[in-house]
């Protein structure tokens, strides 16, 4: 567990269920939602959508310059929709790295919910500063 | 507003951990925030931009010894009670209830609504609208983000005011947080990738040759000179 992951007390159990009673009961959260998030995260979207369109790009030079220029075209050929995203390419002498100082965005269509490591104040706090 | 959320540049909170074999959720509880952010939001009870100042609004100790999804239900329980789609007594009354019988599943005390609860979206509502008018700034001008300190919600992160960098690209127009997190709309206005060299905002204690880029409204950014 870590800091990264602290005990949550039973109070906040009891809160989230408090919270989702109150929803169900006023017609706002659909009683089938809580499996259709974890079947929908465990089993048909994490990393694997992203890393499916990297490999598409490794073997196909075309796919990659559209992947590139247009991400969100290029990720609707394979099925995954997404707002708003720009793929780039790490390179000898480029190397890319992601943050959200403020919150934790990130692409959740493409890459699954994000690890522990990233939604950390850990990682939040140092990447600008001292990114390697 | 200058929370303790906004984290960038910050020392002291230890080396990154990874965990081993991590699991999507950690315990059933999470994935069940994560179903009520969805299930609000595609109700239209509030906007991303509500839902992000409701978790800035955490008390700072809190926040810092707690995660991500406590984060959320603490930020979704304040901004609910806001906009009186539940009271802070009935949720508390609730809360008692469970807490007193810890085997009882959510639906254990509900009469079911006569009207099922729609289905729910996603993916956040897009974000981009039409230009109200022509971007002020185009790529490889110099700008200079303003040294602003707003009590309300803002995407200008502390670091990165009163700083020289340079437009890398425009992205379109996009509501903006600093109003629509507000109830003032959403008032789309330019958003544009601003590149910065590291060196301006953390000096000698930048690593060489690096560039931070970060999602910025116009109204952010004044005209600027480039960095010496």
């Amino acid at each position: 567990m870590g800091k990264n992951h602290p005990n949550v007390d039973k109070y906040v159990e009891s809160r989230v269920r408090a919270l989702e009673s109150l929803l169900l009961e006023k017609g706002i959260l659909p009683p089938d939602a809580v499996d259709r998030v974890i079947r929908r995260y465990e089993a048909d979207t994490g990393p694997l959508v992203g890393a499916r369109a990297v490999a598409r790009a490794w073997r196909n030079p075309d796919y990659k310059r559209r992947l590139l220029a247009d991400s969100r075209g290029a990720l609707a050929e394979l099925g995954v929709e997404f707002d708003m995203l720009r793929v780039v390419e790490n390179t000898p002498a480029v190397h890319n790295m992601v943050v959200c100082t403020l919150c934790s965005c990130y692409p959740w269509a493409v890459l699954g919910l994000p690890p522990q490591w990233y939604k950390s104040s850990a990682y939040r706090a140092r990447m600008p500063i001292e990114p390697t | 507003m200058d929370g303790v959320h906004d984290l960038g540049g910050m020392h002291g909170f230890g080396p990154v951990e990874r965990e081993a074999n991590e699991p999507v959720f950690h315990a059933a509880w999470e994935a069940a925030v994560y179903a009520i952010m969805r299930a609000s939001m595609s109700s239209g009870l509030y906007n991303l931009d509500e839902f992000r100042h409701g978790v800035e609004r955490m008390d700072p100790a809190h926040y810092l010894r707690s995660g991500y999804y406590e984060h959320w239900l603490d930020g979704i329980a304040r901004v609910l009670v806001e906009k009186g789609v539940v009271s802070a007594e009935e949720l508390e009354r609730r809360t008692a209830f469970f807490a007193a019988r810890p085997d009882a599943p959510a639906a254990a005390v509900v009469a079911m609504p006569a009207t099922p609860a729609p289905s729910f979206r996603w993916l956040a509502e897009p974000s981009e609208r039409a230009a109200t008018a022509p971007p002020r700034f185009k790529p490889g001008d110099p700008v200079i983000t303003r040294n602003i300190h707003p009590r309300g919600h803002t995407r200008l992160p502390r670091y990165a005011r009163g700083r020289r960098g340079v437009i890398h690209a425009l992205h379109g127009a996009h509501v903006f947080p600093d109003t629509h997190a507000h109830g003032e709309g959403e008032q789309p206005q330019a958003l544009y990738s601003v590149r910065f060299d590291a060196r301006e905002m953390f000096g000698e204690a930048a690593e060489p040759n690096q560039k931070i880029y970060i999602d910025l409204w116009e109204p952010y950014l004044e005209p600027g000179e480039p960095r010496g």
